[in-house]
């Protein structure tokens, strides 16, 4: 069974300037425990939405009008409290996911209570050993959160997420808020940890870079769709869809003197009237006569890889 | 930083530029201390040439653009523009030569005044006739790429990367000789960013500007960068050609600071040699060389003695005492 699997999801916004399709018909699987899925695009793309609906965490106008989500095999959409997998998210602010009047130490062993039932005493035992784990020794555990750096709290958040044993880790781009040093430290540690406790994790983010060497599947989303599915390597050796292709050619690179980069000319589409046909053609080198009329559907283009385009149509 | 002092082809120096903030505490609000925001900057950006700072949150690189924009007056130290000390006082003649762009455009325009408006506006100031401005208006607007039928709508009306070339445009309009743009794609999607750096490229050239750009993302400053200037913590710690600079970092924040950032390429290592993340306080900078309590290699002199500027190579400077 797979840990996650999203079938057909459409998710819309009721918006002052009318009903903004967020996601349309949107799959997507997380095959096995231990893997860590990107999910990689441009704000709008709908990134966000889709890891806020597996969360069950969307705003009050959205609505998921059709689809099922199902995380170990449970659809979490109509799923009790009791009866939902527990999922954690990992936010791009840490201060605003911790209780700014309680210790660090009385937040995570909170779970270890409330969650797990342990009795205090154990409670605090296992609290200082998943503080120790993501590198927040002893006397951190009666810290309150205004006195960590920044790095210092997404670790304690780190911790919490640990503490709870999650199905599912949802991690909204949790390094965009912090300094390149410590995004680096921040990200090598979220990968050991989903890694050495065999978690599994949707890595949400608009850095490329970032997935190059956090995820081993990747999910390219534009307006509303995944547009691609690879694995990692294969995706930076050989993109397939027209928007990964050029996207990889627009980002500046710190390993490489690029002489120009080619920018993809125009701008993401409105999502309340979005673009007839492949929601990219407008955008689109490739564009043919169908891509204007037709939506393309997922595409095998390699082992374990999809895209929708109608360039790799047989 | 040691610059060659008043050479010819300097369009903008700052010689030992400092920009100390009071700050207040305790019962009557009184002086506690000052936040060294900038302290100690030597630098010679030459005409025609895009000079990139880049550092981390705290590390000053915007104060230093705001000093050389002339918003802000220094603690002290010189400000040298065109040959004319303006540190005190800026004619209004060379005040139009220097713009700036910021990160935000949405900030950065009046909601309610529309585009064509707001890019003439420095020319209205100035006394130009409306018919005049106007013109001038158009064929700026054209060459940052904005569409005519956009003149006339409002900010919001526009997308994040139109707005950036409307910013672009207003600062273009005094046919200013120096930009500095701090972070101006920052808030941009790669797709967009893009876009605005290959603009920025092609009107330097078009307008013979020079460039103060700063960022936080190397990434970015290698490819629109002719030389590249470290900050930490107040101060320029190197400073290099960028070729010379991503080839051959010297100092050890650069190096760290270099091994932080992945390459956009799977089969490639990351293995970043990153210094703990410690809070790092201006108000209160370490003794000696800023950078020793986080560097791997610091050694008992590091505690004691600031180092001085060393030119380790042709046009190569660094503040490292590993290099005396």
């Amino acid at each position: 069974m797979a840990v996650v699997e999203v079938k057909n999801l459409s998710v819309v916004y009721y918006t002052p300037k009318g009903l903004a399709r967020a996601l349309d018909n949107v799959s997507l699987k997380i095959e096995r425990r231990g893997e860590i899925l990107g999910l990689v695009g441009e704000s709008g793309s709908g990134k966000s939405t889709l890891g806020y609906a597996i969360a069950g965490l969307l705003p009050e106008n959205a609505e998921i009008v059709s689809g099922e989500i199902l995380v170990n095999g449970v659809n979490v959409i109509d799923a009790g409290v009791d009866s939902r997998p527990r999922i954690s998210v990992i936010f791009q602010d840490a201060l605003t996911a911790l209780n700014p009047v309680l210790t660090v130490g009385e937040q995570i062993a909170e779970i270890f209570m409330y969650v797990h039932g342990m009795e205090r005493r154990e409670a605090y035992e296992e609290t200082r050993r998943v503080l120790r784990e993501v590198g927040l020794p002893e006397g951190f555990t009666n810290r309150y959160p205004h006195e960590l750096s920044g790095g210092q709290r997404q670790r304690a958040v780190i911790a919490m997420s640990l503490a709870l044993r999650p199905a599912l880790i949802i991690a909204d781009e949790p390094t965009t808020a912090l300094d390149v040093t410590v995004q680096a430290v921040i990200l090598k540690l979220l990968h050991r940890v989903v890694k050495d406790n065999d978690l599994t994790m949707l890595y949400i983010t608009h850095d490329l870079s970032l997935v190059a060497h956090m995820c081993d599947k990747v999910a390219v989303m534009y307006a509303g769709e995944i547009v691609e599915y690879s694995d990692v390597r294969s995706l930076f050796r050989d993109p397939k869809h027209p928007y990964t292709i050029a996207l990889l050619k627009a980002i500046p690179r710190i390993d490489a003197d690029v002489e120009e980069l080619e920018p993809i000319e125009g701008s993401p589409p409105s999502l309340i009237n979005p673009p007839k046909g492949c929601r990219f053609h407008p955008r689109c080198p490739y564009a043919m006569e169908k891509c204007r009329v037709a939506k393309p559907g997922a595409i095998q283009v390699g082992h374990g890889r999809w895209a929708r385009c109608f360039l790799y149509e047989e | 930083m040691r610059s060659k002092p008043s050479s010819k082809s300097a369009l903008v120096e700052a010689l030992n530029l400092r920009k100390y903030y009071p700050v207040y505490g305790g019962l009557f609000k009184r002086i506690k201390g000052f936040v060294r925001a900038v302290d100690g900057v030597n630098l010679a950006i030459r005409e025609g040439e895009s000079l990139v700072l880049v550092g981390e949150s705290g590390s000053g690189k915007t104060t230093l653009g705001m000093l050389l924009a002339k918003l802000i007056q220094p603690t002290s130290g010189r400000i040298i523009f065109k040959g004319v000390d303006v540190t005190e006082k800026i004619p209004r003649s060379l005040r139009r030569k220097i713009r700036v762009v910021f990160q935000d455009p949405y900030a950065s325009l009046n909601p309610r005044i529309k585009i064509l408006d707001q890019v003439i506006e420095p020319l209205l100031s100035e006394g130009v006739d409306r018919g005049e401005a106007e013109e001038r208006g158009y064929k700026v607007l054209e060459s940052v790429r904005l569409d005519s039928d956009l003149a006339s709508k409002y900010p919001h009306e526009l997308s994040g990367g139109q707005r950036q070339r409307a910013v672009i445009a207003r600062a273009l309009i005094t046919e200013p000789d120096f930009l500095v743009l701090d972070e101006p794609t920052s808030m941009l999607d790669v797709s967009i960013q893009a876009q605005i750096l290959n603009l920025l490229k092609k009107l330097k050239t078009e307008y013979s500007l020079t460039y103060l750009f700063i960022t936080h993302n190397l990434a970015v400053a290698r490819y629109i960068g002719d030389r590249i200037a470290v900050m930490y913590l107040g101060r320029i710690v190197e400073m290099a050609p960028k070729r010379v600079l991503f080839s051959n970092p010297l100092h050890p924040y650069t190096k760290a600071l270099l091994s932080a950032y992945p390459p956009p390429d799977p089969e490639k290592g990351w293995e970043p040699e990153v210094p703990e993340d410690m809070a790092t306080n201006p108000a209160n900078p370490p003794k000696g060389c800023r950078f020793h309590p986080r560097c791997p290699l610091a050694f008992e002199d590091c505690r004691v003695r600031a180092p001085e500027t060393l030119e380790v190579e042709r046009e190569h400077y660094v503040e490292c005492l590993l290099y005396r």
